[in-house]
């Protein structure tokens, strides 16, 4: 498949390296992590994997198998039951605050359900990672309205996020994800609201992204959309996790 | 098939990219001024990060109105004893009082005089007066009626001391009293009446600021269950705030801002509302005045005119009101996030 142009996206230009080139340390490190939430089964058990800086992937399964479980791991939002779960070279069980915010920082993630805040337009969304960061509302405008304007959402700015239709949900919760030029990329389902045009050119977003450096983690059971990328593929099934390369 | 605009460059991956427009702009803009990008003049840019106007909030500066209004009239009330009492005790402090007793065998009018005498002479003491027999009795009316022959009745017969600015030491002239005159004549310099009055009138102060402390506390007790409450509303907005990266005093502050605002808002209508209160009393009070009954109720209060002291500590009471709701609210935020 390398190499094979994919209805217009030519496959080798994501970044599939899944070995660490030098001493670079991964974006993400998972060593034989379980995962339960309270005394139910175990959602995810031993699962192992590295995310290489600048690498794109999927994560895919059928539902219910955990990948939102896997995905608020990486983001912190619930600790493992065991194992140990690296995010930027940084071991996380016993991290402090502090730290926890300065890697969020990070991070941008596009939740399923979007996850706006219903009385902020959709300008305010979209520039809340700048707003929280400290900056003034006329240094980040600009941008925030540029990249409004490339998700096609120029007219839409102003409107709170109850009256969005469900693709303007979809493209103002990625737009709030790469507002702040993360490092590292997780998108849960991030097609899934949007028409097949729209899904591919969000994915084409997602790997322009990748190539300038971010390493992205996409959350999907969308196999067509897969197929348009030649990326490593995470699939969680019974709670383990495989890596098809 | 994709359309044109989906069909991505052949750039490599270590070159930025031929900006396009369908580009994501990764890329830093050019500044705002440099860009043709006008935006809808209505566009709200900078909401309240927590969600305002709800009926919880206006219910919360109802009741910060209500408890700053309740500890603004007991702190305006405390404040009418306080400068009453000093009034109070100024005049009386500023007398003092010779009590001779008829005794057998003895020529009152003639110890009287020696008293009259004795206090003249005493330095620091500005005028005496001599209260005559009649006035004596008249002094006896209230308890045993006009009209009565008062001759037969050994009645104690006073002289008064207007006292000078800077009070004198009345302990000579006491033991010259006791001296020239002993068992007949006593100074009475108010000492007993004035320590009553001062414990009374310090009393009633301190129960005033311990109302204002306790009406302070219940304002923070009812900011501490309306944080928790808004924090409990607003979950899905705190954990996306945290997903995007803020920190737990970011969330506090975005918290205290808000509630700050609610604090004002009750504390300005509560304080606003106490001085309206005062003022509508002093005008009544000023009105009553011309009756026997306005003149008592000013004996014994004073003027209902709480001075700028008065109208100070309301306004006070209306600030510390509100900022003790934003600092609660931001510690109850950063206790609920620890």
């Amino acid at each position: 498949m390398v190499g094979q142009d994919l209805g217009g996206i030519v496959a080798d230009r994501v970044n599939t390296q899944s070995l660490l080139s030098g001493a670079e340390e991964p974006v993400v490190q998972f060593e034989s992590v379980g995962m339960r939430y309270g005394l139910g089964p175990e959602v995810l058990s031993d699962v192992s994997f590295q995310i290489a800086p600048r690498s794109f992937q999927f994560l895919t399964g059928p539902s219910g198998a955990g990948k939102t479980t896997l995905l608020r791991l990486i983001l912190l939002s619930v600790r493992p039951t065991r194992g140990l779960v690296s995010v930027f070279g940084e071991e996380v069980s016993d991290i402090s605050s502090e730290a926890l915010t300065g890697l969020r920082r990070r991070m941008g993630v596009v939740f399923q359900d979007f996850r706006l805040l219903d009385h902020l337009t959709t300008y305010e969304n979209v520039a809340l990672p700048l707003r929280v960061q400290g900056r003034s509302e006329t240094s980040y405008r600009a941008e925030v309205v540029e990249l409004l304007r490339w998700v096609g959402l120029g007219e839409r700015m102003h409107v709170l996020p109850p009256l969005l239709s469900g693709g303007e949900k979809q493209r103002a919760a990625i737009a709030r994800a790469l507002i702040a030029r993360p490092e590292l990329l997780l998108a849960d389902e991030p097609t899934g609201n949007v028409d097949p045009s729209l899904g591919r050119r969000l994915l084409r977003l997602f790997i322009e992204l990748n190539r300038l450096g971010t390493s992205v983690l996409i959350a999907t059971h969308d196999f067509a959309l897969m197929d348009l990328v030649d990326a490593r593929r995470f699939v969680l099934g019974d709670g383990r996790l495989t890596v098809e390369a | 098939m994709m359309d044109e605009t989906d069909t991505p460059s052949a750039a490599p991956a270590h070159r930025p990219p031929p900006r396009t427009d369908d580009r994501p702009p990764v890329k830093p803009p050019a500044p705002p001024e440099s860009r043709a990008a006008p935006l809808p003049p209505t566009l709200r840019r900078n909401a309240p990060l927590v969600p305002t106007d709800s009926a919880a909030s206006r219910a919360l500066a109802a009741v910060i109105a209500i408890l700053t209004f309740l500890a603004a009239l007991c702190a305006g009330a405390a404040e009418i004893v306080a400068s009453s009492a000093v009034q109070w005790q100024d005049t009386v402090a500023q007398e003092a009082t010779i009590q001779v007793r008829p005794s057998p065998g003895r020529d009152i009018d003639a110890d009287v005089a020696r008293a009259e005498g004795l206090a003249k002479a005493t330095p620091g003491i500005a005028a005496v007066r001599v209260f005559s027999k009649a006035e004596a009795e008249r002094l006896l009316e209230p308890w045993l009626g006009s009209g009565l022959d008062l001759s037969d009745l050994p009645v104690p017969r006073l002289v008064t001391l207007k006292l000078a600015e800077t009070a004198p030491d009345l302990k000579p002239l006491r033991s010259s009293l006791s001296e020239a005159l002993p068992g007949v004549a006593s100074l009475d310099d108010h000492a007993l009446w004035l320590r009553r009055l001062s414990t009374a009138a310090n009393t009633f102060v301190g129960v005033g600021v311990g109302i204002v402390l306790l009406v302070l506390v219940a304002t923070g007790l009812a900011v501490v269950f309306a944080t928790r409450g808004a924090m409990a509303g607003n979950r899905e907005v705190v954990e996306v705030l945290h997903f995007v990266g803020a920190n737990d005093d970011f969330i506090a502050r975005a918290f205290q801002r808000r509630f700050f605002g609610l604090g004002l808002r009750g504390g300005i209508i509560g304080s606003g509302a106490a001085i309206a209160a005062f003022a509508l009393a002093g005008l009544v009070s000023r009105n009553w005045r011309s009756g026997p009954a306005g003149e008592e109720i000013e004996a014994l209060f004073g003027t209902f005119h709480i001075g700028w002291r008065g109208y100070a500590a309301v306004l006070l009471i209306g600030v510390i009101a509100s900022v003790v709701t934003g600092i609660v609210s931001r510690l109850t935020v950063r206790r609920f996030l620890a």
